[in-house]
């Protein structure tokens, strides 16, 4: 009896041992096609609160993996992406990045998602002297640059929004505005901006008003701008605040002053919520929002209609903008492993001197000064028209 | 651009306050018909508003429905939400402090946020307005023809109740519950039946007021907590269980909000209500309508 059940075992266990080196040896048969796999780690928001950022940049970053591979990778060495979500949580970026560096070793890492968990591991990349390529937008993440010398982004700035929108008001003739932010981060940072840059511009604020996220009715705010004498009135907010504003400033009759919404408003969903209301609204946006309508001979033109063409082929949805960072990262990343090949330091010094890289949020021109690389004239001015997003003249 | 008179302005807040005061005052008087037959504060209260707001669209969009039935089914969906509460939740803990179940009021309008955002997601939702989109100009104010639908929900919400507990006996009923539970149930009265219809009273008319705003201002799931507050400030402004009083303190509270932030500065919006609740609180603890009497003898 004993010995029949010592037989049962070790047959049950030879059968594992079997599975386990099956296993072993057919697995990295595909990676070891090529060289020794490259790897890029990546960190996003995948699922919690800011999951619209990391679900399309997740999709994105894993289908241009695939593309590459398929392509026989970079220089003979198939890519392997190393990706890890951080439920939109600071602590547990924290602890992905830390892995991605110790444990898995990577050469570059791309992510997070948002500005508060970048900000959470610049530091880690600093100590560790790894480039980390941010997908989120705050400034601070890349500012001082002194102390962010392994840190990059590619989300542009409210600076530039703020440039773009100002630029366009100067053509114009608009020197009066009264501008309406939402009481959270992105509206206070959007405010802080537009503040700052309205005397460069020549621009005088006549109304400064502010509200909650939950916000029922705008009108009392709305009501105070058209008081003021505004040429135009700049809305700064996301979710339904944004559409509320619009909804507003029709109701109360104020087609004669410009509508200006900040890039947060650039969801198709917005202009569903406002139906024929949001008509004439306008707003600086990236490239990548209004692919279809740049002139062919615009340099981005090519990569965004290839990007918008394999996404919506993968994956049957729109792309989003938040994609778009995910692409941009990665394929700075990719340009840096090709060129220099996965050494952390070489990595960086190629980053930082990177010109002319064309991706889906504008031409990157990256120094040792701005390690952000976009400016101003990386957005369009888009008028809403028919329902839909056209280019402003 | 033609400049905007002075006085253009003040109806403009004026007309914006009471109609943001018009749903502060439902919600309160929500709060006020459970206090009044059951002394508990029924945290969940906002979350009705939600609820009503997207079910309206459920049944309006998804539905396809009609606008009126949309209405109405909203609002036989969320009175089932509050009888789902009563029947399932309050009942069974009845024997609990009333403290507690205020706290259990408080887990069930977690537990209908989260539902919602399970349900519906988080992106906010729109419903046409009851007639005709656009607004009327009238000597430089702009009326949105949805905002006097709304004063009409209220006030004929209004009108009906008071009809309800002064001549229906079913009214006279849940009054009396409220002046005295033992002598009510003494006389006859199933005060069961009455705690289980107050809820779905004040359910349905906290659905009746989601559906009324939510074409002037969107709905998604996480609206409930603040509109919650809101209508709470009011409901303990007007003196707790007092109709009448939640209706002006409603409006008052809306037009305060309002004028503030037209006139003084858009920041201090919604510290305007708390700080009237403060004030409300520290010199007429029992309301502006409310007895000190009455109150010494409520538990809560």
């Amino acid at each position: 009896m004993v010995g029949r059940g010592r037989n049962r075992c070790v047959g049950r266990a030879s059968r594992v041992l079997l599975w386990v080196c099956a296993l072993v040896l057919l697995t990295p048969v595909g990676v070891l096609a090529g060289g020794k796999p490259y790897k890029i780690g990546a960190v996003f928001s995948v699922t919690g609160g800011a999951s619209f950022l990391g679900e399309p940049e997740k999709k994105t970053a894993e289908m241009i993996v695939e593309q590459v591979n398929a392509r026989g990778g970079i220089n003979g060495h198939p890519v392997q992406l190393v990706l890890y979500d951080d439920e939109t949580d600071a602590t547990k970026c924290n602890l992905a990045v830390k892995k991605l560096i110790k444990r898995d070793k990577v050469p570059v890492i791309i992510g997070p998602s948002t500005s508060g968990n970048s900000l959470a591991v610049v530091s880690v990349a600093e100590a560790y002297k790894v480039p980390l390529i941010s997908c989120a937008a705050s400034y601070k993440i890349v500012e001082p640059v002194a102390s962010r010398h392994w840190v990059f982004k590619v989300a542009g700035s409210d600076k530039h929004v703020v440039g773009k929108m100002y630029d366009y008001m100067q053509a114009k003739g608009i020197t009066k505005i009264g501008i309406m932010t939402v009481s959270t981060g992105f509206g206070a940072s959007g405010r802080e901006e537009l503040l700052r840059l309205a005397k460069d511009y020549g621009i005088t604020i006549v109304a400064d008003e502010r509200y909650g996220p939950k916000d029922t009715d705008l009108t009392a705010q709305l009501t105070k701008i058209r008081q003021s004498g505004a040429q135009a009135v700049v809305n700064w907010s996301v979710g339904p605040t944004a559409v509320l504003a619009v909804k507003g400033w029709r109701d109360l009759k104020m087609e004669g002053i410009a509508l200006f919404q900040s890039h947060g408003f650039g969801s198709k969903k917005y202009l569903e919520l406002c139906g024929d209301a949001a008509e004439g609204v306008l707003l600086p946006l990236a490239r990548v929002n209004v692919g279809p309508l740049l002139p062919e001979d615009h340099p981005q033109k090519k990569v965004i209609m290839e990007y918008i063409r394999a996404y919506e082929a993968k994956y049957q949805e729109p792309i989003s903008s938040f994609g778009g960072h995910a692409w941009d990262s990665m394929h700075l990343a990719l340009a840096a492993l090709q060129a220099v090949g996965p050494d952390r330091a070489k990595i960086r010094d190629f980053l930082e001197n990177t010109r002319n890289f064309v991706g889906q949020h504008g031409i990157f021109n990256f120094s040792p000064q701005d390690h952000n690389g976009l400016s101003k004239d990386d957005l369009e001015m888009v008028v809403v028209k028919n329902g839909d997003w056209a280019l402003a003249e | 651009m033609d400049s905007i008179g002075f006085g253009a302005a003040w109806l403009q807040y004026a007309l914006g306050g009471i109609t943001v005061g018009a749903i502060y005052a439902l919600v309160a008087i929500g709060y006020n018909i459970i206090y009044n037959v059951t002394e508990i504060i029924n945290f969940a209260q906002g979350e009705f508003v939600m609820l009503g707001g997207l079910f309206a669209v459920f049944f309006h969009e998804t539905c396809g429905f009609p606008m009126l039935p949309a209405f109405l089914a909203a609002v036989a969906a969320v009175a089932l939400t509050g009888l789902i509460l009563e029947r399932y939740v309050i009942r069974k803990a009845r024997h609990a402090t009333v403290l507690s179940m205020i706290i259990i009021t408080i887990a069930f309008s977690i537990l209908l946020k989260g539902g919602a955002m399970l349900v519906w997601g988080r992106d906010p939702y729109r419903l046409p307005a009851f007639s005709g989109s656009g607004s009327i100009l009238w000597n430089g104010v702009a009326i949105q023809p949805q905002a006097l639908w709304v004063l009409a929900v209220s006030g004929t919400i209004v009108a009906c109740l008071t009809i309800f507990f002064q001549r229906s006996v079913y009214g006279k009923a849940m009054l009396a519950c409220a002046d005295n539970p033992a002598a009510a149930r003494l006389v006859g009265i199933p005060v069961r039946t009455m705690i289980f219809l107050s809820f779905m009273l004040s359910a349905a008319i906290g659905a009746a007021a989601g559906v009324a705003i939510t074409p002037i201002t969107l709905m998604e799931y996480d609206r409930g907590a603040l509109l919650g507050l809101k209508g709470f400030g009011a409901a303990v402004l007007g003196g707790l269980g007092q109709f009448f009083g939640a209706l002006v303190a409603g409006l008052l509270l809306g037009l305060a909000e309002s004028f503030c932030a037209g006139y003084v500065s858009s920041g201090y919006k919604d510290a305007v209500a708390l700080v009237l609740l403060l004030l409300a609180l520290f010199f007429k603890p029992e309301g502006l309508f409310g007895s000190k009497e009455a109150a010494g003898l409520k538990r809560f």
